[in-house]
């Protein structure tokens, strides 16, 4: 690494902790039901909202209603995205007459998108009209992140309150989530991104000659406005093919450097609102340190496997699917950025870094992405780990464990391994069927454990949520459109519904004060005891997978061994 | 259920406040604040648009500084890269391929080509060069057209950007504003006429071979 790595590095981690604490407080602010300084300027639209919509604002659910009311939701989501999908050649705002999607394009892309992945077996400039976009994408990019939140704020009410049966009203937390704190921030960074070269625009794609007399055409559309909230809320769903490697969608250092940042902001300082809910601000620290700690220690591995010499080419740093602008450390800075948080926003291609590199962007995906996270789904996907650490530690002295004066029995722990080990399933039985099916090897576009890793980085982004690539696999097909799309459901609710079974489970909970046996959970003890556990349940899922992946690959290539 | 209804209603009215509503204010703002970068930074020559500030295009003759080799042949429908693995055969050859046709087209020049020139970009669009790959066809660029290489190198120094705000990002020139000056400088300002296709080879040469480029 160079010196001016070391800048960007410290400088982005010491923004990223500058935020926090404020955002953090705003966002506590709103979900408790207290008036904030956007109120003034923005409570009509709340309640507007709330009219129209036909919603009790006052009405509290318990969690069976929350996840109710979720489901609802989502199946709603997905029928009004394939809508737009297949009907697109009719309707206005198709400036290049691209036709209706396939059904299956469609259901994929649907469920990618309300589950907050983003996976995109289709290239947008040659797919997707400019209404497709707005209408349909773009609006879905806010509600998944703001039912991310809204799941993390549920799961935090119910660690918080006591003998309540209610963890509040799912419509206005995803309400409150859009309007006081999504929408905001993305209108001032939407402004900001156009000023940096982001296009936002509905005019139709140009036809040049170039200075050599050959033909281009180049794709436009209203950019911008979406990838502020690809950005913001983990989405990750680039308007063009090249997401943010694509001039038109991250053109400068500097429109990168806040995409970065976009991306951890709200994870981490939910830790922070975490902290103030259930009064515990130095738990809440604990987290992010945490997170923080094991961010910083996978980035540096990447980046030092990305600066070693490949033998095969005899060179450092590889600029295969890297921009000139961005350079090896902010490509591989993002890539670790983006699978950390379930982002899959990328600025390089993650098939064309070196082989531990990508491989350690599985890993952040494989460990459930708990590194400051998707919005909401980083708390609550990490506070998982906590209840299972807690869980040990109470096991390893003899002691019935708690956790925030809570007892934890069998019920929340039987939720907690199944939130944990459902992905994990679908991400190896998804690549086992795919490495004997035909359908699934023909998409393949790199030879031996590369390919592997292609099908292996498909599952785990569909699982993860994540929704990046290796992405010289042809996806768009029949087999990866319906599998990777039943991973992705499994990813999403199969966490999402256990997580608010034990968020409603804990809420019913009698308060039992901390005894001297208690194990406290805002020590530095606590959080190394939590990476412990966190490894360890990657380790033992993921090593044999790994090993027949990206590790083999980097020992045969120091090698000088090439596919 | 009682929630379908409140559910259908809710998505609707997020339809047009963040799907409709939203995208439309943003446009008409940037296009008032900032037209240029709004509309896709596009140059101009004798009353004609020939591209993009942001969208590489592809430079073959001797006479031009070259942009990065490009995975999708500098067609952005769609954009993308290359997706090869570091230890790809494949990808091992086209660089070599590159390399020698590199080496052949500036005997000047003593060391390795630099990387940027021999990996394809991630979008396939890059718009810059590395400060380094433009000094590496210098001397043929100025050869070609017959000046001095001061003049050249001073043509690279206004298309050249260096680190944003001093610390973020690598520093670049611009491959297109460095060729539009280019021209410039010896007079050409007619617009650029369309050339006879069979002149274009059928398979491009420095493209990679994969065709397949779908990107998250």
């Amino acid at each position: 690494m160079r010196i001016n790595d070391y800048i960007q590095f410290i400088a982005y981690v010491a923004l990223l902790i500058a935020i926090t604490p404020p955002l953090g407080r705003f966002m506590a602010k709103v979900f408790q039901g207290e008036k904030t300084w956007l109120h003034k300027p923005l409570g009509w639209l709340e309640n507007l909202t709330y009219k129209i919509s036909g919603i009790n604002s006052k009405e509290e659910m318990g969690w069976k209603g929350y996840a109710a009311a979720f489901m609802v939701f989502h199946v709603i989501g997905i029928i009004v995205l394939m809508v737009f999908q297949m009907t697109q050649a009719w309707l206005p705002l198709n400036p290049q007459a691209l036709p209706n999607v396939s059904w299956h394009s469609a259901l994929n892309t649907s469920v990618s998108f309300i589950t907050n992945t983003n996976w995109q077996g289709y290239s947008g400039e040659v797919t997707m009209s400019y209404l497709t976009q707005m209408a349909a994408l773009t609006v879905q990019n806010f509600l998944s992140a703001a039912c991310g939140i809204a799941i993390a704020i549920a799961l935090t009410r119910g660690i918080a309150r006591r003998s309540s049966s209610t963890i509040g009203n799912f419509w206005v937390d995803t309400t409150r989530a859009t309007i006081y704190i999504l929408l905001p921030i993305c209108v001032i960074f939407t402004l900001i991104l156009v000023g940096q070269g982001v296009v936002q625009t509905f005019a139709a794609y140009i036809d040049v000659i170039t200075l050599e007399g050959l033909k281009q055409t180049i794709g436009l559309g209203p950019a911008a406005s979406q990838v502020a909230i690809k950005m913001l809320g983990t989405n990750g769903g680039g308007f063009f093919n090249a997401n943010a490697a694509h001039p038109f969608e991250n053109t400068t250092a500097l429109s990168n450097f806040l995409q970065m940042l976009s991306i951890f902001s709200i994870g981490g300082a939910l830790t922070y609102t975490y902290g103030i809910m259930t009064k515990s601000r130095k738990h809440g620290w604990v987290i992010f340190g945490t997170m923080l700690a094991m961010f910083i220690a996978f980035t540096t591995f990447s980046l030092m496997s990305e600066y070693t010499t490949n033998p095969v080419f005899n060179q450092a740093g590889i600029m295969e699917g890297k921009e000139t602008r961005f350079g090896v450390f902010n490509s591989v800075f993002f890539s670790t950025i983006t699978t950390s948080a379930s982002c899959g926003a990328v600025n390089a291609m993650h098939s064309s870094l070196s082989p531990l590199s990508g491989g350690i962007a599985m890993v952040n995906m494989m460990l459930g992405e708990i590194i400051f996270g998707g919005v909401g789904a980083g708390l609550y996907g990490m506070l998982l780990f906590v209840l299972l650490t807690v869980f040990i530690a109470g096991l390893m002295v003899g002691r019935t464990p708690e956790y925030m004066g809570k007892k934890i029995e069998a019920r929340e722990m039987t939720m907690v391994i199944l939130a944990i080990l459902a992905p994990c399933a679908s991400i190896l039985i998804g690549t086992a069927i795919s490495a004997v099916s035909p359908a699934a090897l023909s998409s393949l576009a790199n030879k031996g454990p590369h390919g592997f890793s292609e099908m292996l980085y498909a599952f785990t982004s569909a699982a993860a949520n994540n929704g990046s690539a290796f992405a010289g696999l042809s996806a768009n097909t029949l087999y990866y459109n319906l599998m990777l799309a039943i991973a992705m459901f499994i990813g999403r609710f199969a966490i999402i519904i256990p997580i608010l079974a034990v968020a409603g489970s804990l809420a019913q909970k009698k308060y039992s004060p901390p005894s001297a046996g208690t194990f406290e959970t805002d020590t530095g003890l606590f959080a190394v005891l939590l990476v412990g556990v966190i490894l360890i349940v990657g380790a033992l899922t993921f090593l044999p997978g790994l090993s027949l992946g990206p590790i083999v690959e980097h020992l045969m290539m120091i090698k000088g061994q090439t596919f | 259920m009682k929630y379908i209804m409140p559910a259908i209603r809710f998505k609707l009215f997020m339809i047009v406040l963040l799907g409709l509503i939203y995208p439309f204010a943003m446009t008409g703002i940037s296009q008032v604040i900032f037209p240029r970068q709004a509309s896709g930074d596009f140059l101009n020559r004798g009353g004609q648009v020939v591209g993009s500030r942001l969208i590489a295009q592809k430079f073959e003759k001797p006479e031009y500084f070259w942009s990065r080799p490009s995975g999708v042949d500098y067609n952005p429908l769609p954009s993308g890269g290359s997706n090869q693995g570091q230890a790809s055969a494949d990808l091992k050859k086209v660089v070599d391929e590159r390399k020698v046709k590199l080496k052949a087209a500036h005997p000047d020049q003593t060391g390795e080509p630099p990387q940027d020139l021999l990996f394809a970009s991630g979008s396939g669009i890059d718009p810059h060069i590395s400060p380094g790959a433009a000094q590496y066809q210098l001397q043929r660029v100025a050869k070609a057209r017959n000046i001095t290489i001061e003049q050249v190198q001073k043509l690279i120094d206004q298309a050249s950007e260096g680190r944003q705000l001093g610390i973020l990002g690598e520093p670049t020139v611009n491959v297109l504003a460095l060729n539009l000056s280019l021209d410039k400088a010896q007079g050409i300002e007619t617009a650029p006429v369309l050339a006879p296709t069979p002149a274009q080879p059928a398979a491009p040469e420095n493209a990679t071979p994969s065709a397949p480029v779908e990107t998250k």
